[in-house]
Parts: C-alpha cells; structure tokens; sequence
C-alpha cells in the first residue's frame, strides 16, 4: 500500500512535471529552419570582412553593404528569436528560411565576382556596396523620379482604365456599339503601344502627356476586350432570374453583369498594370526629364553602372509594390468567388 | 379542384399557343403546338412528360422570357409580354447570384424594385420561413444544394408573385432532402395562396403535389391530358404517398404517357 502510494505520488509529480513542459512546448517550439538566414547572414558577413578586395577594386572604402549585411543580421536574429515563441511569426518566417538563405548566398557569390576577385569588368558589374551607395547619394533624384513615374502611371492607368471599361460595356451590352467599335478595336489594339510613340510626339504637346496617351492606350486596350468578353459570357440564366424578380435593363446591366463580369475586368486590369510598366518605360525613354525609365537610360549612357542597377532595383520594388496592392484591392472586392476561381 | 382560393388573383389563360424555334439547320422545329388551357388562381399544377415535349418552354412563354409565335397568354386578364416580378422563376440549378450574399440574394428582388426599405421585414421573414435564419451572411458556394435552392425559393417568393414557375426545382437534389422540399413548397402554397407551376419528370411528385396535372407529349409537342388529382391532402397538405389511390393515379398517368407508344426514359437524378 506504502510503495503504491509512494508511487502513485511519483507519478504525480512526473505528471506534474510534463504538464509544464508540455505547457511550454506548446509556446515554445524551435524550427531549424528559421536558423538557415542566420547563419547564411554570418556567411556573407565573414566573405565580406575576411577576404580582401582585389587590389584593383575602386571604390574599396565603401561600406554600405556592410552595414546592409549588419542590420539583417540583427532582423535575422531577431526573427529567429521571436519565433521562438510567435507561432505565426515562425510559420511565416520558417516558410521563407530557404528563400532568404538562398538570397544571402547569392550575395555572397556576387560579392565574391566582383568585388573579391574581379572576375568581370567593374564598369559594367559594379561592387553591391557600389549599388547600394546610390540608394544615399542620389536619394533625391530617385524619390523625384519614383513621383513622376508614378503620376505618369497614375494618370495613364486612370484615363485608360475609364475608357476601357465604357468601351468594354458598350460592345458587350449593345450590339450596334459591338458592330461599329469592336471592328475598330480589333485593328488597333494588338498594336504595341509604343508604336505610336511618334504619332504621339506630334499630337501632344509636351513628353508627358504623350507618355500618359501611351499608358492609356495600352490600359484602354486590356480592359475594353476583357470587360466585354466578361460581360459576354456572364450566364445567361442570371439575366432571366434577374428579369423575373422585376430587374430592368440597367440593373441587369449594373447589378448583373458588372459584378458577374469583376474577376475577369480584374484579370484584365492586372495585364494592363502590367503591360502600363513596358509602356511607362518605352514612354519615359523617350523625351521625359524625370522618371525611372529615363533615369536608367540616362545613367546607362552616362556609363554609370551602378545607378542602373540601383534603379532597376526601385522599378522592381515599385511594380511589385503596385501589384502587391492591386492583388489586396482584388482579395477584399472579389471575395465571394474565393473557391471558386483560383489565380 | 382549387383547393388554396386564398388569393383571387393568379389565374392564367393561355390561348392557341404555338411557338416555333429556328433550329442551328435553320429549320423550324415545333416546340409547343395549339395550347389552350386555364389555370385558376391559387392552383398547383405540375406539368409532366418526357423530355423534349416542350415543359420548360410552356414555363418560359408564362415567364415572359421567351414569346409565343402564335396566340396568347393572359395573367389575369393582362397579356404577358415580357418578364415581370409578378411571375417568379426558380430553375434546377438555383442560379443565386455568387456575388452577394443570402440576404442580398434574397432582397435582390425588393431592392431593384426600389421597395426594399418598405418591406424589408419580408427579407427576415422569407429566411425564417425557408429556415436559413444564422446563414444571412453566407455566400452561396458555402451551401449545400438543397439549402441553395431554398434560397431561389425565398428569393423568388419574396416579391411575393402571383404566379411561381418551378422548372424542376428539385431534380438535383436527393430523394430525402426533396421530400422535405416538398412539403416546405406545400407549406408555402397554403401560406401565401400563391398560383404553382412546377415542371417535374417525376410522377410521384406530380401526384403528391398538384391539383391537376398536365401530361405532355412530344411530337408534336402538346398537353395530352389534363389529370385532376382527387385526393384528399394529409396534414402537410400532401397526398398519403402509399395510399391505393396515389398509386392508382400514379399509374394512370404512366398508362398515359405509355400511351403516345414512345419510351418513357425516367430521368430522375438522384
């Protein structure tokens, strides 16, 4: 009876005991995986600090990509860290750990080309610290031409889409417009729209505004043909419902086929986001002053390397920033076809 | 014969209809021919036949949404000539609008109609009556199938019509899961009065269901017969599905429709 008690008491207290653990366990976990970035950060950090430059690099005394490795050590540690005891963070965060190693390694490849061994020509392939160093001495010219490029954008993208979507409605709602429009659509849209770059320089008075008419024209041609195939092919059978329950031509129109015909506009407004940056940069090449399309271009003939990389580096930061919200707009709008279309 | 008189309005006349469709040959095929039949206000009539006999367009022609070649149709009194909210429609498929939600489905009708903020208490009370309450917010991909089609139904109901058009309303549904539907329909009929139309390819429905039931034939594409349903209905205003009676009807109407000398192909799908 003693020992059973004594060991039921035992038992117990190791009950006890791993009820704490398994408490802790289920706040803190470890994933290897969030550790990978860390030590790839470290492995960048010791290329960088440990192997010379070559002795012909210009330039040597930069260290901007020093302290870019510095500060994602630090963000590395301290994700790794907190994912410790954030499930979400290290869900996310371990997701991404092969990514991001992968991301350093690279790096650390290109430093090792460049800068280390001088493997390519440093006019064309400058140094990372090189690139970076841009991003501080010509802060000011960037954020003037990620502005321009972006009104540029806005402006094209907003008049282009406006049109379109009248377009897209009058052919697909009414045959007489489909007659006497889409004729017209079929000839000019497939034209790339920077073909028309030199009708475009006569019209308009000034670079700009030929720019915006070149975004337009692309944006115009993408929305008005998915606008009206969406609208043609919206089922049938919603109509006739619709009609039944009292619906008069332009709810059918509004309440209807609009809605019915959102996720392919929207397929159509991502294409035309999308054919709007080819356009925005044949645009800007052109004649602009400003913008980042012309930005490259002027570096590029200036020889300036390093300032076309660090500007191509801004426009894929700032398309994929724009379709980044364009995808959010499209996930809150478009909710209710969760299921039922996948992107 | 006209059991639920409740309302005094519902009544169709149809008179010497024919409709023709041009063909993808271009050919003119006869879809309904010399169709003159009433219907009186409050009554529940099931149209039967094998496919091809012209059901669904009898139901469109009522609708409004297609128009008859020859002759006319009359709602009380009034020719109908085009789709209104007087005549409400629920196909097989529920064909719910996947953009809005149940309510919004459901108080589609009162709202384009711009009546919503007046009756808006009817929205509440059509999703009680088809026992939705708690899924108001729901999008219809995240319902079964039979609750979808009790949707359709409250969605067609609450304009409150004269006249409800059911094409099959429950042929893609399971047989217990249709049951109930049938009575929930029945419930409704003797709630509001309102005048049913219900294409079916199902006998025993049709018998459990209707007032008079309309046996149609293929070609040439017409009502053969117009069978009233002499039994008395239980207490949820159905007929006793395995009395001798309904079994008696039931085969009456297959002697009907084995008649015409063409296969009866059942096309149940369940």
């Amino acid at each position: 009876m003693e020992i059973n008690k004594a060991a039921s008491k035992t038992r117990d207290f190791k009950l006890k005991g791993l009820n704490i653990l398994s408490a802790l366990k289920g706040k803190l976990a470890f994933d290897f995986r969030t550790v990978l970035p860390v030590t790839s950060v470290l492995i960048a950090i010791i290329t960088d600090v440990f192997i010379p430059n070559h002795k012909n690099l210009k330039h040597p005394e930069l260290m901007h990509y020093r302290y870019f490795l510095y500060i994602s050590l630090f963000a590395a540690v301290l994700f790794t860290v907190l994912s410790l005891f954030i499930k979400k963070i290290r869900d996310r965060y371990g997701y991404r750990g092969y990514f991001l190693t992968g991301v350093y390694i690279f790096l650390t490849f290109l430093n090792i080309i460049t800068a280390k061994l001088l493997l390519l020509p440093q006019i064309y392939f400058p140094s990372i610290a090189r690139i970076f160093e841009v991003f501080f001495d010509d802060t000011k010219l960037l954020l003037t031409c990620i502005g321009s490029s972006f009104m540029l954008l806005v402006k094209g993208i907003f008049i282009g889409f406006c049109l379109g979507m009248i377009c897209g409605i009058a052919i697909g709602w009414s045959k007489r417009c489909n007659y006497w429009i889409f004729p017209i659509i079929r000839i000019l849209g497939p034209i790339p729209s920077s073909t028309w770059t030199p009708l475009a320089l006569v019209i308009f008075p000034n670079a700009k505004s030929a720019a915006v008419f070149l975004i337009a024209f692309g944006v115009w041609f993408q929305i008005t043909v998915l606008t009206c195939s969406g609208i043609k092919s919206v089922n049938k059978a919603y109509f006739e419902v619709a009609s039944t329950l009292g619906a008069r031509d332009r709810h059918n129109l509004f309440k209807i086929a609009l809605p019915a015909a959102a996720p392919t506009i929207f397929m159509g407004f991502f294409n035309a986001t999308c054919s709007s940056f080819v356009a925005l940069m044949a645009a800007e090449m052109i004649g602009c002053k400003s913008g980042l399309g012309w930005y490259v271009n002027w570096q590029k003939q200036m020889l300036a390397y390093a300032n076309v990389y660090a500007g191509l580096i801004i426009i894929a930061v700032f398309c994929y920033v724009l379709v980044t919200l364009q995808f959010r707009i499209r996930d809150k709008l478009l909710s209710w076809q969760e299921g039922i279309v996948k992107w | 014969m006209v059991e639920a008189a409740y309302k005094s309005t519902g009544a169709i006349s149809v008179r010497n209809v024919r409709k023709e469709f041009t063909d993808t040959k271009g050919e003119r095929v006869v879809a309904l021919d010399n169709v003159n039949v009433d219907i009186y206000p409050g009554e529940f009539i099931c149209l039967i036949g094998p496919s091809g006999c012209g059901k669904s367009t009898f139901l469109r022609l009522i609708a409004g949404l297609i128009t008859p070649t020859e002759g006319e149709i009359f709602l009380d009194g009034e020719k109908i000539t085009k789709p209104g909210h007087e005549r409400g429609l629920v196909f097989q498929d529920p064909t719910l609008f996947p953009w809005l939600n149940i309510y919004d489905n459901i108080a589609f009708g009162l709202k384009v109609r711009h009546i919503y903020k007046e009756r808006k208490k009817e929205v509440r009370e059509f999703i009680r009556l088809v026992k939705l309450e708690g899924f108001e917010k729901a999008l219809p991909h995240q319902l079964s199938g039979g609750m979808q089609q009790r949707v359709g139904l409250a969605r067609a109901l609450v304009n409150n019509p004269k006249v409800l058009l059911l094409d099959e309303p429950f042929g893609a549904l399971d047989a217990f899961t249709r049951m109930n539907m049938q009575d929930e329909l029945l419930r409704i009929w003797k709630e509001r009065g309102t005048t049913m139309i219900m294409v079916t390819h199902d006998v025993d429905e049709a018998v459990y269901l209707s007032d008079r039931i309309f046996v149609m034939t293929p070609r040439p594409a017409k009502i053969e017969t117009i069978i009233p349903v002499d039994i008395g209905r239980n207490k949820k205003y159905g007929r006793k599905r395995d009395s001798a009676d309904f079994l008696n009807l039931r085969s009456k109407i297959l002697r009907v429709l084995n008649f015409t000398g063409k296969e009866i192909q059942p096309e149940y799908n369940i």
